[in-house]
């Protein structure tokens, strides 16, 4: 067997059915393979959207995402999505088209270092030299890939390689001395939170994208219910716990629900699980949960302690943690009499976070993106998959958007890569063709990667982009708007282009949107057409978001926080400038 | 576990090419602050130790060690006591000896060190010591005197006292 046929039945053995890719010189005999394969290849129209577009793959259906690019500046364009899934821990195997090992380090005709470019930017990479080492290699790949804390792969693939002649082997014996996950947490540590726990008066859950990856939903709901402890979730955990919970609080951090910011800040308890206290979290590390004792459990050694110092860190699986943890909770409840009384306490959450619910309802024209988003969960059904971009429509929809599902919320979270949403879009769909997807982009974002308006056209891949038109890299002129004397230095974008003309060119049905209501039944008869879809909705540019400034603490919230009041009396809590306070 | 100090990481890797820019490059994206990094084959076939130098406190330290046993291709790491540590070091230092009486006191110096003349030029002396990092630099100060050429250090590396082993 010829080392690119090896590559195509590996890949296949491990379950793939579709990959995204872009040829090129040094990939011409893995794509002659293709040729004849029963593999799925979607050619997309940029090697960044490939990766974006596995990433998209791997996050809505928990399997390998796979991309495929050639090499010098195909697999320099692999690197963003690369990237953006490393920072988000989504497992995808890069394949990236090499020179012929002869020419290697001559400079050679598109040639790039891709081993010693990505070592930074993946869990593992590698680089096949014979023909032999190609099905060890995806097999490691896969499973670096998807255990433990997971993330990206890059498989360096030379020219000559693909066509070496090899004997095929199907049981290949992999060995990994220097890899071994750790999946369950150490009883002793678990026993010391279960107390821990238990002691507490007010005690917060903060969920992170670990719980999505170890499929711990279920077993979050029920740790959040057994001791009745609020929970708020980072960006990458939105969807892990059913945000219309009586006991959710929505997303946390510099542009997180008051409630959550507040509560985190006041209560004397954190079990924080499956997250890594990214900055944007936790505001003004000094000052983050500063009267809680924090229980830290990941799978990932290294990211207990990084930021935060912990009381209780557990290294382990988030599901087997969860698990054992109730269990001792239970245990302790019923031999010892201790029930954690916090009735007070999440009395006071529920006060709260109903005089606290942010306003979705506008009726302003140009439309709010509150209104928008208001109108697209009317729209949608709980199962819809939405991925966001980056910027200001990925905060408004972390902030307003009510999600319920794991896995129907995508966005990228630690990279923030503007260009994200809609090839993300594109992967979701195409691994879970029964659901719909909506990608919510800005102008500005959407524009980076609009090509691949013809790969949802050629392939019929019927996605609803939503792109919220404001004419503004809107994030970055809302910072120079507070932060910078309203000094607006290049965040305009002027008048072009026409989004609805954009997507026609590409035979794209194209729709606009500029008042209330028509959102609502734009969508949902996109949705019902079956076919791939833009709206451009065109927005009120001077909306900001609340948030928390760089470097402030988390309950320094700036910028008017609009409420829908629903139940009469006051808002327990709605000091937001002052650093100090008391319980 | 707080004072800012050198700490002594001993680390087996897969002898692979690769794995010395994968641990290099670690070291620079995380801003750890590297002082020294020597490698050699180890007592296994196939795997190689690494004797890092990094300087930082305590929580610094915990995270140098925790990301490099993320990497894939390191096996063990261990940051080794300094009371319970052999530490040496190899260094060549070629000295400007032109004239008899200069030559005779560099040869002097190289005994009491327990160094050795590995050769003689018409106007240089190479000496090559081991020894502790500490005692290199002691001999190093002695020398500048009469005027050094040239000096090649290895780098320390180390292995920890009695039956405990990495």
């Amino acid at each position: 067997m010829k080392g690119g046929e090896a590559i195509i039945k590996s890949l296949q053995d491990h379950g793939v059915d579709v990959v995204f890719g872009y040829p090129g010189g040094v990939l011409l005999p893995l794509y002659d393979v293709i040729y004849d394969s029963d593999l799925k290849h979607i050619l997309v129209r940029h090697e960044q959207c490939a990766a974006h577009a596995a990433d998209g793959y791997a996050r809505a259906s928990g399997k390998v995402g796979v991309c495929i690019g050639t090499s010098g500046p195909g697999a320099t364009n692999l690197i963003t999505g690369i990237a953006t899934a490393y920072m988000d821990s989504s497992p995808i195997i890069a394949i990236a088209g090499q020179v012929g090992t002869s020419l290697i380090g001559n400079d050679a005709f598109q040639e790039v270092d891709t081993l010693g470019i990505t070592m930074p930017i993946t869990k593992h990479n590698f680089q096949a030299m014979k023909a032999d080492e190609i099905p060890g290699m995806i097999k490691a790949g896969f499973y670096i890939a998807e255990t433990g804390r997971p993330g990206p792969i890059v498989l360096d693939l030379p020219k000559d390689v693909q066509e070496e002649e090899f004997n095929y082997k199907t049981d290949v014996k992999i060995d990994l001395p220097g890899y071994k996950p750790t999946k369950k947490g150490h009883p002793l540590q678990i026993k010391k939170a279960a107390k821990l726990i238990l002691d507490s008066k007010k005690p917060v859950i903060l969920a992170g994208g670990g719980v999505i990856h170890s499929k711990s939903s279920e077993e979050l709901i029920r740790l959040s219910e057994l001791i009745s402890a609020p929970v708020t979730t980072t960006l990458m955990g939105k969807g892990s716990f059913p945000e219309d919970h009586k006991l959710s609080l929505g997303m946390l951090g510099m542009h997180g629900r008051k409630v959550a910011n507040i509560v985190v800040d006041e209560c004397d308890c954190l079990i924080a699980i499956g997250c890594r206290f990214s900055d944007r979290t936790t505001g003004n590390v000094g000052e983050f949960a500063s009267k809680a004792k924090i229980i830290h459990i990941d799978v990932d050694p290294a990211e207990i302690g990084k930021n935060v110092d912990v009381d209780v860190p557990i290294v382990g699986d988030a599901k087997n943690t969860l698990i054992s943890l109730t269990r001792n909770i239970i245990k302790i409840k019923t031999t010892t009499k201790n029930v954690n009384n916090t009735n007070k306490w999440t009395g006071y959450i529920s006060d709260f976070k109903n005089n606290c619910r942010p306003r979705i309802s506008f009726e302003d024209v140009p439309l709010k993106p509150q209104q928008v988003i208001k109108e697209i969960m009317e729209s949608i059904d709980n199962d819809t998959i939405v991925t966001t971009d980056v910027g200001q429509n990925q905060m408004w929809m972390a902030h307003y958007f009510t999600s319920k599902i794991p896995r129907t919320f995508l966005s990228s979270g630690g990279l923030g890569t503007m260009g994200f949403g809609f090839p993300a879009a594109m992967g979701a769909k195409v691994a879970l063709p029964e659901s719909d997807v909506v990608a919510v982009c800005g102008d500005g974002g959407f524009l980076m990667v609009c090509q691949e308006l013809a790969t949802i056209k050629e392939y019929d891949i019927p996605i609803v982009v939503c792109v919220f038109d404001n004419r503004y890299l809107g994030m970055v002129a809302q910072w120079q708007k507070l932060f910078y004397d309203g000094r607006i230095s290049h965040t305009r974008l002027g008048e072009v282009p026409d989004f609805v003309k954009l997507a026609e060119a590409f035979g794209v049905k194209g729709e606009r949107v500029e008042r209330p209501g028509e959102m609502k039944e734009t969508l949902k008869n996109a949705l019902k057409s079956g076919e791939p879809t833009l709206i451009d909705v065109t927005i009120d540019p001077d909306e900001i978001l609340p948030m928390v400034p760089p470097g402030c603490g988390l309950t320094e919230i700036v910028g008017e926080y609009k409420v829908e009041r629903e139940s009469p009396g006051e808002i327990p809590y709605v000091k937001t400038t002052s650093r100090s306070r008391g319980d | 576990m707080d004072e800012q100090r050198s700490h002594i990481i001993s680390a087996l890797v897969l002898h692979r090419p690769g794995v010395l820019q994968r641990v290099a490059g670690l070291f620079t994206r995380r801003g750890f602050n590297i002082e020294n990094i020597t490698v050699g084959t180890s007592e296994q076939e196939d795997m190689a130790r690494m004797t890092i130098i990094a300087r930082g406190d305590g929580k610094v330290l915990e995270q140098i060690t925790k990301q490099l046993n993320k990497l894939i291709d390191v096996i063990k790491v261990r940051d080794l006591e300094p009371g319970n540590t052999v530490e040496r070091e190899l260094c060549l230092i070629k000295v400007h000896a032109p004239v008899e009486h200069v030559r005779s006191e560099v040869i002097q110096y190289a005994n009491i060190f327990r160094g050795r003349i590995i050769d003689v030029g018409i106007e240089t002396l190479t000496v090559e010591i081991t020894g502790t990092p500490d005692k290199i630099e002691a001999l190093i100060d002695l020398l500048r005197v009469f005027g050094i050429k040239q000096i090649a250090r290895t780098g320390p590396t180390a292995i920890s006292r009695g039956i405990k082993t990495i």
